[in-house]
């Protein structure tokens, strides 16, 4: 039996004014991945930032439910405790703050229950292992003067660690090298079991050849224009944007 | 939606701010005339080159106009302040004879405590004199000398002669001669040869009475491969009339000799804190700053190095703190006056709630200082839109064999920043705290431990419900 976690209805965001979002509509069930591919400006980064709950995104109309509840109007910190994990395009840099002391925070926070600094210690050595990241990264501030990939992966460690019921990959894969797209992958795939899902926006497809969506969508102008499976992602990479549009947007 | 503004709290003064009776056994009328400088100079049994210093640097201080540069100084009138008041105290080695309510003062700002925990040697100053001071018997059998400037003046009268006031001559500036004619108090540490002080010494300046200033001076010598760590700590409760202090530090490290002066300075708002801090710094020795301001209503504050033997060295730490009605005027200078000497400056300074926090510096390069090598970083965060934040470094360059890094950064908090943190559970307010807690941590590690918990403490973040 099929359990939905993440349903969007007819959703329209704006930022500054500008309508981005124009009624989208998006079911994610328990266990499921899903692919969000797009042309730049298409909305797909607003999905990412609106799902996650930042302030400048303004929903004018319709609903977010996640778990069976309408969090429309929930901030970051109450949604990431409900289990909704979003891995940034451009994660941020935070001085002072080392990685490992802002996880066993963040931990501690969406679990409600206090980390162990020893136990935390061996978990985010653990995970860092699989990830393939150097055990000095730990002990570093948070993202300074980290390469793009060492983000990226950092990202994945926050997901590892965190593990929400459903993670936003929000163009994980652009600017990694091959070896740290499957890396990250694996990362991903880690994590997938039948009951946490994942949704992955991206504007090429070389994710896909790591991780096997069960459906790939298509974000243009604001509206999903076309779903399917994995197909879909192949028509977009031999067709390009412009046809996909042509054939499927009115 | 309902949002919720947030706001560091201000640093808790409740223990700060307790007041004392302003008991006293004897004071000067306020104000300043060659006949109260000769009045304090008598009630101190002083020698007469020393009334004459201080006659002499009254009429430097008169002649000398008020600096129109830096902060507002129009609301402060010298002529109501009380240059001296000696407590109702004699100078004590054991605290168990100290007064009570004195005592008591210093009980709550944690000192005898911290001397019996970490310190070798503490001093305690309240109002114009110091009424405790006590060294640890082993410094003392090594030739230690720590005691305050007026015993200093009776017993080792010769070296204050050499030393006193040579490195910041009453001829500096206006508050440097003030300085000279009423200083009063502070302390006189001498370190001699190859002996290493390994566990700090402390002193600890509170200012009680109201209008009154303070003018401790305090003089440090650390001969040739001797080490010495110095913290000192100054605090005042709050009163609504103007209270002055205008220091004086001259520090003196020698040829492969090291020195460490941390100062902790948390005055109360109605407090001109007009300090001036110098080291003279010889061949191969290392002057390193840790400097926290976080009270007071106007600071100027530039501790200054000047690196007159080939490759000395000075290191700078700050981190200075404004609030309401604060106008923190702070920074250092080097003098590079030497060939492979090196300086840092690392500062950092946040304002909030309408305070204002100025970064002013000075690095200066001799024309024969070839081979130098300087690092400068300052940065300041605003934690609001009704906050100011301004740096101005100056360089002055007299040679091309340098190596020189410089870097200014002024900021918000990111709201971008903030929602990170957020998006991984964490709340707005314990996401601000740990983005002010992340850019202070570089200073925050170099400061003693009992002042790194405060200063932690004193980011607190409170949340304060309103409708947005």
């Amino acid at each position: 039996m099929e359990n939905l976690l993440l349903n969007i209805k007819d959703l329209k965001v704006s930022i500054e004014e500008k309508e981005i979002l124009r009624g989208l509509d998006l079911s994610i069930n328990e266990g499921e991945v899903h692919v969000i591919m797009g042309p730049n400006g298409g909305g797909k980064s607003t999905l990412a930032y609106t799902l996650m709950g930042h302030p400048s995104y303004h929903i004018e109309s319709g609903a977010i439910e996640f778990d069976s509840e309408l969090i429309n109007e929930l901030r970051a910190d109450e949604r990431a405790k409900k289990g909704l994990f979003l891995s940034f395009q451009y994660p941020e840099e935070i001085s002072g703050v080392t990685v490992e002391d802002f996880l066993r925070t963040a931990k501690a926070s969406v679990t409600g229950e206090m980390q162990g600094i020893i136990s935390f210690k061996k978990l985010i050595k653990e995970k860092m292992e699989l990830l393939e990241m150097k055990e000095e990264y730990a002990t570093r501030y948070l993202n300074v003067g980290f390469s793009g990939g060492e983000k990226k992966k950092n990202e994945i460690l926050q997901m590892s660690i965190l593990e929400p019921k459903l993670a936003i990959l929000d163009e994980t894969d652009s600017g990694l090298d091959v070896d740290a797209i499957r890396i990250v992958a694996e990362g991903v795939n880690k994590i997938r079991d039948n009951k946490r899902s994942i949704l992955v926006i991206t504007h090429y497809n070389k994710l896909l050849d790591y991780i096997e969506p069960d459906f790939v969508h298509i974000l243009m102008d604001g509206k999903i224009v076309k779903s399917g499976g994995k197909e879909l992602a192949m028509e977009i990479d031999e067709q390009g944007y412009e046809n996909i549009r042509a054939k499927y947007a009115n | 939606m309902e949002r919720k503004k947030t706001y560091v709290e201000d640093v808790s003064r409740t223990i700060y701010d307790i007041k004392n009776k302003f008991d006293y056994r004897f004071k000067t009328d306020k104000g300043l005339t060659p006949e109260i400088i000769k009045e304090i100079s008598k009630e101190k049994n002083e020698p007469q080159w020393m009334t004459d210093f201080r006659l002499k640097s009254l009429e430097i201080y008169y002649s000398k106009p008020m600096p129109t540069w830096g902060v507002d100084l129009t609301d402060l009138d010298i002529d109501e302040i009380i240059a001296y008041i000696r407590p109702d105290a004699d100078m004590k080695t054991t605290w168990e004879e100290v007064p009570e309510d004195i005592k008591d003062t210093f009980e709550r700002l944690g000192i005898p405590q911290a001397e019996r925990e970490s310190l070798a040697g503490v001093g305690a100053q309240y109002d114009s004199e110091v009424v405790y001071h006590n060294i640890k018997q082993e410094l003392v059998d090594q030739g230690v000398i720590y005691t305050d400037i007026e015993t200093a003046l009776v017993e080792y009268e010769d070296i204050l002669k050499e030393y006193f006031m040579k490195l910041v001559p009453p001829t500096d500036h206006k508050f440097a001669a003030l300085h000279g004619a009423v200083w009063s108090g502070g302390s006189f540490v001498y370190v001699p040869e190859g002996v290493n002080v390994d566990i700090p010494l402390q002193s600890y300046f509170r200012l009680n009475a109201p209008g009154a200033g303070q003018f401790e001076h305090t003089l440090i010598i650390v001969e040739k491969g001797a080490k010495l760590h110095f913290i000192e700590g100054c605090s005042a409760p709050v009163y609504n009339v103007n209270n002055l202090h205008a220091g004086c530090v001259e520090l003196f490290i020698k040829e492969d000799a090291t020195l460490r002066y941390s100062t902790i300075e948390n005055w109360s708002r109605n407090m001109y804190n007009l300090n001036t801090k110098r080291a003279l710094v010889d061949k191969n020795g290392t002057i390193e700053w840790v400097s926290g301001s976080f009270g007071s209503k106007v600071s100027m504050l530039y501790p200054m190095s000047i690196l007159k033997g080939e490759g000395a060295r000075s290191e700078f730490t700050g981190i200075t703190f404004a609030s309401t009605g604060q106008h923190l005027d702070t920074g250092t200078k080097v003098v590079h006056a030497a060939p492979h000497t090196t300086s840092t400056v690392n500062s950092k300074s946040i304002s909030k709630n309408g305070g204002y926090a100025f970064y002013r510096g000075l690095l200066k390069v001799a024309p024969g200082a070839y081979g130098c090598k300087s690092s400068v970083s300052c940065e300041s965060l605003m934690l609001d839109n009704i906050s100011k934040s301004d740096t101005l470094p100056i360089i002055e360059l007299n040679n091309d064999d340098i190596d020189i890094g410089h870097e200014a950064k002024i900021g918000r908090i990111s709201d971008e920043a903030i929602f990170y943190l957020m998006s991984r559970g964490i709340s707005e307010e314990e996401a601000k705290a740990m983005i002010v807690r992340g850019f202070v941590e570089p200073i925050t590690k170099e400061l003693p431990l009992e002042y790194a918990v405060e200063l932690n403490n004193l980011i607190n973040i409170e949340l304060e419900g309103t409708i947005g």
